[in-house]
C-alpha cells in the first residue's frame, strides 16, 4: 500500500472523467474509499474495467493493483471482459421467475443466438441472467445498459431487442 | 490500563481492559481456538472458530474480536460451542481435499488438530470436491488452493507485517481465492512468512515440499548464520548418508529474540550445507602446485610445522591472522588468543562491517545505553540513520513497523537513498551519500551551516524526544559516531545501536580480532590482565590491519597467514600472485578464490554444526546449538586447539578446559535432546569428550566471561535459549588516548548484501542464488 503522490501526467480516460476522479479522491476521509465509484465510472467509459484502468486507478488512490483486483472481483457488476453495445440482463429472481422469467432469458437466448455472459459475433448484443434488479412489481423485468424495460412478454422482447439494433444500425 | 475481572468457565480471571478475550483466556490456560486469528495482525474474525458463550448475549460470541469486561461471565467448552465449532469445521472441511497423507503440512496441521479434537471426521455434504491443480508462486512458494482455509493470515502477514502486500483475496463467498500480487506468480521479498503462518497446507515451500514429514526430522532452533540481527531458525534435519542434513528451516520454535518473523535467507539459506562443492578432506599443495586430498594429521602437522618455523625464525610479527564474521565467539576468542600468544603477533584483523571500535570507545563508561534488538520494537521514538534495514536488516525493519503498528512509534529516518521504511516513517530526510558525517554535526548542533529547513526540523522534532533510540549503520564511523553519540548523551535517556553485517560481526569485534584491540575493545597497549593471561609470547605492540597485512604479503614481509572463515582475497580484489611468497592456511568449507591460492586447506564445519555463543550487531548474546552434521568437516575451534598443539603449545593454557563442571554437559546436544543414557554417545559425537575437553566451547566461555569487560550474563538463561544483552565496553573512562582517533584507521567495508546475498556464503546457497537470478531475469524483461 504505497503512498506515494498518486497523480500522473497521462491518462487513459477522457479529460472530463480524469477531472472528475481528482476531485473523487478528495471526497472521502480516505482515498480508497472513491474506488468502487471509480472503477463504475470507468466501466461506463470502456465498456469494462481495462488493465490500464486498473493500474491508472491504483495509483490514483495510492494502492495496489492487487487492491484494486480484490475489490472489482468481488462485484458482479464490475466486468473485466467487454460486453456488446447493448449488455441485455434479463432477472430470474423470484417475481420475475414466477411470473415468466426464465422462459423469457430462454427466449433471449434464441433470438440472440448467444448464452449466458456471451455476445452476438457482430458485437451489437450480450446477454446474462442476473439477480434481481428492483423492478419486482413489474415483473418479468429486464435492464439493457442503465434502461429498464418491464412487464415482458416473448413479443415485447422482440419489439425491444429490434428497436435496439436498429439504434445500433444507425 | 485498569484491570478488569471476568468469570470463564468457572474460573475467574483478571486481564487489562482493552484485552481481547481470546487472550486473556489464552493467558489464563484456557485454551480457544481460531484458524484466523493470530497475535499482532488485524482482526478478521472469519473462521467463527473462537466463538464462546458470554451471559445475557443472545448469541455465540467471538473472542478474537470482544474485550474483556468487568463482571462478563463466560463460557468456552460447552456442548453448544463444541457442536458449532464442529460444524464450522465441517464447512470447512467440505472442499478440502483430505490428502493428509502426503500433505506437507500433516502432522502439524491446525485443521487436523482441530478436527481431532472436535471430531468433525463426518459429514452432511455430498458435493464432488472442486479441485484445482497447485500453483508455483515463486521459487520457494507454492499454493494449493483446495486446501486453502481462507483464514487470511497469509494475507495481514505479507501486508500488515512484511509491507508488502503481495497477497490478496478475490472473488467472493465460496468462490474467493487468495491471488497473488503478479497474475499467476508473486512479487515480493520471499520471506516466506505466509508459509510459515499458514495453519495448513495451502501454502508450502518450495525447499521442503514433498520432501519428508515432520515427525522424521529432529528439531533443533539455532541461530541463523547470515545477517546481524541473529534470528533463531528451527532446523529441521533428518539423517543422511554422511550425517544430519537440514531439510528445512522455518520459525517453529518462536522462543527466540526474532518472535515470529523470520527472512527468506533464515529460512531457505541454508543449503549452503550440502553444496556439491563443500570440501571434507584436508588439502595440501604438493610439489607440482596442485592441492591435493590428503589426512587430518598431515595437514595439520605440515601447518604447524611451517608456521613454528616462521615463528622461531623470523619472529610473529611475519605471521597474519584474518578471522570471520560467521565463526562462534569461543572461535573469535581463541583464534586471537592463539595469535596472540601462540603466534606471538597482534596482525589479526576481519572483515570489519561497522565500526565498533568507535563505537565502545564513545560509550566508554556508559551504561545501560546500548539497545537490543528487542527494544526497537517497543521504543517510542527511533532515529535511524543510514542503512536500509528492509534488505541488510530484515528482523530490525520487521521490529519497527511493528512498533508503528501497535505502538504508533515515531520513526526519523535520514538516508541518502529512498529506503523501504519512510513508508513508516514520521519523517524522512534525504541527504546525499557523503553527507552523512555532516548532517549527524549537524543534528548534534556542532556544525552551524545551515543544512535545510528539513534537517532543521528533525533537529527540533528529536530535542522534544524523551526515549530516543538511535540506529545507524555504517555510513557513519569514526569521528562521526562519536558526534553522534555525545549528542545523543545530551538527550534524555537516549540508546544506541550499530548496525554491522553478519551474524557474529559484533562478536568478532567484542572478542578482540583487531590488531590493536584486545577483548572488549582494551587498547593492546594497556593490556592489563590480558598481559599475563597471554604469556610471554604476548606482543606489546599493535600489529597490521587487515589491508596492511596483505600489503606487506605483497611486498614479501608477511611470511604466513592463516586465514578463518574468511575470503579476503574476493572481498579486498588481492591479486594472486601478491600471495606467492607467503604460505597460506585456510580453513573453509569451500574452494574460495582465497583457499584456491592456499597451500593448506582445512575443510570446517559451518555455524549450523557447531555450538557456542554469537552476539548480534545489538549486543545480545545467544546460544548456538549443534543442528547438522556433516563426516569429513571440524570445527574451527577443534581446528585452532589442533594446530596449537602440533606446534607444541600448552593446550592447557590455551583452552582452560577440565577445570570444575562448568563445562558443557549436554545443554547444547539440540538434536538429541532429553536422552540421558546417550550422554557419552552425544558427547563424543559433538566432540565432547565425557572429560571435558580442549574442544569444548564452554571451557573458553568460562574465560571469556572472566576476562572480557561487558560480557556479564547467566549461563542458566543462555542454555535455555535466551537472549540476553551485553555489553562489552571497557568501563575504565581513566584510559589515556594512545592512538589519535583521527589517525587510526577503522577500516569499514560494509558487505552491501541484500535480501538475496549474503557474502560468499551466499554463492552457494542454491536456493538463493535461483532466487536472486529469477529476480533479475523478472527486470531484465520488465526493461525491455
Amino acid at each position: 500500500m504505497t503512498t506515494e503522490a498518486p497523480m500522473e501526467a497521462q491518462t487513459i480516460f477522457s479529460p472530463e472523467l480524469a477531472a472528475r476522479f481528482d476531485k473523487l479522491v478528495t471526497l472521502y476521509p480516505v482515498r480508497r474509499s472513491a474506488l468502487i465509484p471509480m472503477l463504475l465510472y470507468a466501466q461506463d467509459e470502456q465498456g469494462y474495467v481495462t488493465d490500464a484502468a486498473i493500474r491508472e486507478i491504483a495509483q490514483r488512490i495510492g494502492i495496489t493493483p492487487l487492491d484494486v483486483r480484490n475489490v472489482l472481483s468481488y462485484y458482479s457488476l464490475l466486468r473485466t471482459k467487454p460486453v456488446g453495445k447493448y449488455h441485455v440482463q434479463v432477472c430470474t429472481n423470484i417475481s420475475c421467475m414466477l411470473r415468466g422469467g426464465q422462459k423469457l432469458f430462454e427466449h433471449c437466448k434464441q433470438r440472440l443466438g448467444v448464452g449466458h455472459k456471451e455476445t452476438t459475433p457482430d458485437g451489437i448484443f450480450s446477454l446474462e441472467e442476473v439477480e434481481c434488479i428492483g423492478a419486482c412489481s413489474w415483473a418479468p423485468a429486464v435492464q439493457v445498459n442503465y434502461d429498464f424495460h418491464d412487464n415482458l412478454t416473448a413479443d415485447a422482447m422482440d419489439a425491444v431487442l429490434d428497436q435496439y439494433r436498429k439504434q445500433a444500425e444507425k | 490500563m485498569a484491570d478488569v475481572t471476568l468469570t470463564v468457565d468457572g474460573k475467574k480471571i483478571t486481564a487489562p481492559a482493552g484485552t481481547l478475550l481470546i487472550d486473556a483466556c489464552r493467558k489464563a490456560g484456557i485454551e480457544i481456538p481460531a484458524f484466523c486469528y493470530y497475535p499482532g495482525l488485524s482482526l478478521q474474525a472469519a473462521c467463527r472458530m473462537c466463538v464462546v458463550r458470554i451471559e445475557k448475549i443472545p448469541k455465540l460470541q467471538t473472542a478474537c474480536t470482544t474485550p474483556v469486561a468487568e463482571g462478563m461471565i463466560v463460557a468456552t467448552d460447552t456442548d453448544e460451542i463444541k457442536q458449532s465449532r464442529k460444524a464450522m469445521l465441517q464447512l470447512v472441511l467440505a472442499n478440502h481435499p483430505l490428502d493428509c497423507p502426503v500433505c506437507d503440512a500433516g502432522g502439524e496441521c491446525e485443521l487436523q488438530d482441530m478436527t481431532f479434537k472436535y471430531g468433525a471426521a463426518d459429514s452432511n455434504f455430498v458435493d464432488v470436491k472442486n479441485h484445482r491443480e497447485e500453483q508455483q508462486w515463486s521459487p520457494v512458494v507454492y499454493f494449493d488452493r483446495p486446501r486453502c482455509i481462507l483464514c487470511y493470515r497469509c494475507v495481514r502477514v505479507c501486508g500488515e507485517g512484511m509491507d508488502v502486500w503481495a497477497l490478496g483475496v478475490q472473488n467472493r463467498g465460496v468462490s474467493s481465492v487468495i491471488a497473488p500480487n503478479g497474475g499467476d506468480h508473486l512479487d515480493c521479498e520471499e520471506c516466506g512468512m505466509c508459509i510459515d503462518i499458514c495453519p495448513v497446507g495451502a501454502l508450502t515451500s518450495g525447499t521442503y515440499r514433498y520432501k519428508t514429514r515432520p515427525w522424521e526430522m529432529t528439531h533443533v532452533g539455532t541461530i541463523c548464520t547470515h545477517c546481524g540481527d541473529g534470528c533463531k531458525t528451527t532446523l529441521g534435519m533428518r539423517s543422511s548418508g554422511d550425517g544430519m542434513e537440514i531439510i528445512r528451516g522455518d520459525n517453529r520454535d518462536k522462543s527466540g529474540i526474532n518472535g515470529d518473523f523470520l527472512c527468506v535467507k533464515g529460512r531457505y539459506a541454508f543449503d549452503f550445507a550440502n553444496h556439491k562443492d563443500r570440501l571434507t578432506q584436508p588439502l595440501l599443495r604438493n610439489a607440482e602446485g596442485k592441492l591435493t586430498p590428503t589426512s587430518w594429521e598431515d595437514a595439520l602437522a605440515f601447518a604447524a610445522q611451517r608456521l613454528r618455523k616462521i615463528r622461531d625464525t623470523r619472529g610473529g610479527e611475519q605471521i597474519g591472522i584474518i578471522g570471520s564474521n560467521r565463526t562462534t565467539n569461543e572461535e573469535s576468542y581463541l583464534l586471537q588468543k592463539f595469535a596472540r600468544s601462540v603466534l606471538g603477533t597482534n596482525n589479526i584483523d576481519h572483515h570489519r562491517t561497522a565500526d565498533y571500535v568507535s563505537f565502545a570507545k564513545a560509550l566508554a563508561g556508559q551504561e545501560q545505553r546500548a539497545a537490543s534488538l528487542r527494544e526497537t520494537e517497543t521504543a517510542p521514538a527511533i532515529l535511524l540513520i543510514g542503512n536500509d534495514p528492509t534488505e541488510q536488516h530484515p528482523m530490525l525493519a520487521w521490529n519497527l513497523r511493528a512498533n508503528v503498528r501497535h505502538n504508533r512509534a515515531r520513526i526519523y529516518i535520514v538516508n541518502h537513498q529512498e529506503i523501504k521504511l519512510r513508508r513508516q516513517a514520521t519523517s524522512f530526510l534525504k541527504i546525499s551519500a557523503d553527507t552523512y558525517s555532516t548532517c549527524t554535526r549537524f543534528l548534534a548542533g556542532e556544525e552551524n551551516s545551515a543544512f535545510g529547513a528539513e534537517a532543521t526540523a528533525l533537529r527540533e522534532a528529536l530535542s522534544k524526544e524523551p526515549n530516543l533510540l538511535i540506529v545507524f549503520g555504517a555510513e557513519l564511523h569514526g569521528s562521526a559516531i562519536e558526534s553522534l553519540v555525545r549528542y545523543g548523551l545530551s538527550l534524555p535517556d537516549t540508546k544506541f545501536a550499530c548496525l554491522g553485517d553478519y551474524v557474529n560481526s559484533r562478536g568478532a569485534a567484542d572478542m578482540g580480532m583487531y590488531p590493536d584491540m584486545l577483548p572488549g575493545y582494551v587498547p593492546v597497549q594497556q593490556p592489563g590482565a590480558f598481559a599475563t593471561e597471554y604469556g610471554e609470547r604476548f606482543p606489546a605492540a599493535p600489529g597490521l590491519d587487515l589491508p596492511s597485512m596483505l600489503d606487506a604479503a605483497a611486498r614479501g614481509n608477511l611470511a604466513a597467514l592463516y586465514v578463518v572463515g574468511s575470503n579476503p582475497v574476493h572481498r579486498y580484489g588481492v591479486a594472486a600472485a601478491s600471495l606467492k611468497n607467503t604460505f597460506l592456511i585456510v580453513q573453509d568449507m569451500f574452494l574460495t578464490e582465497t583457499a584456491l591460492l592456499a597451500d593448506v586447506v582445512l575443510p570446517i564445519a559451518n555455524l549450523y554444526e557447531k555450538a557456542g555463543t554469537v552476539t548480534n550487531t545489538y549486543g545480545d548474546l545467544q546460544f548456538v546449538k549443534k543442528a547438522a552434521d556433516r563426516s569429513g568437516v571440524r570445527t574451527d575451534l577443534e581446528l585452532i586447539v589442533r594446530l596449537a598443539d602440533k606446534m607444541g603449545a600448552d593446550v592447557h593454557s590455551l583452552v582452560p578446559f577440565g577445570q570444575g563442571t562448568r563445562a558443557d554437559m549436554g545443554q547444547s546436544r539440540g538434536a538429541q535432546s532429553g536422552e540421558a543414557d546417550r550422554h557419552a554417545v552425544w558427547l563424543a559425537a559433538q566432540n565432547l569428550e565425557p572429560k571435558l575437553s580442549p574442544f569444548d566451547p564452554s571451557a573458553l566461555l568460562d574465560e571469556i566471561q572472566r576476562l572480557v569487560p561487558g560480557y556479564h550474563f547467566s549461563r542458566l538463561e543462555l542454555f535455555s535459549g535466551n537472549d540476553q544483552h551485553v555489553q562489552a565496553t571497557a568501563h575504565n573512562t581513566g584510559l589515556v588516548q594512545i592512538v589519535n582517533p583521527a589517525e587510526r584507521r577503522d577500516g569499514v567495508l560494509p558487505s552491501e548484501d541484500t535480501l538475496f546475498t549474503s557474502g560468499t556464503l551466499g554463492h552457494y546457497s542454491g536456493k538463493l542464488t535461483e532466487i536472486h537470478d529469477s529476480r533479475n531475469k523478472e527486470i531484465l524483461v520488465a526493461a525491455d
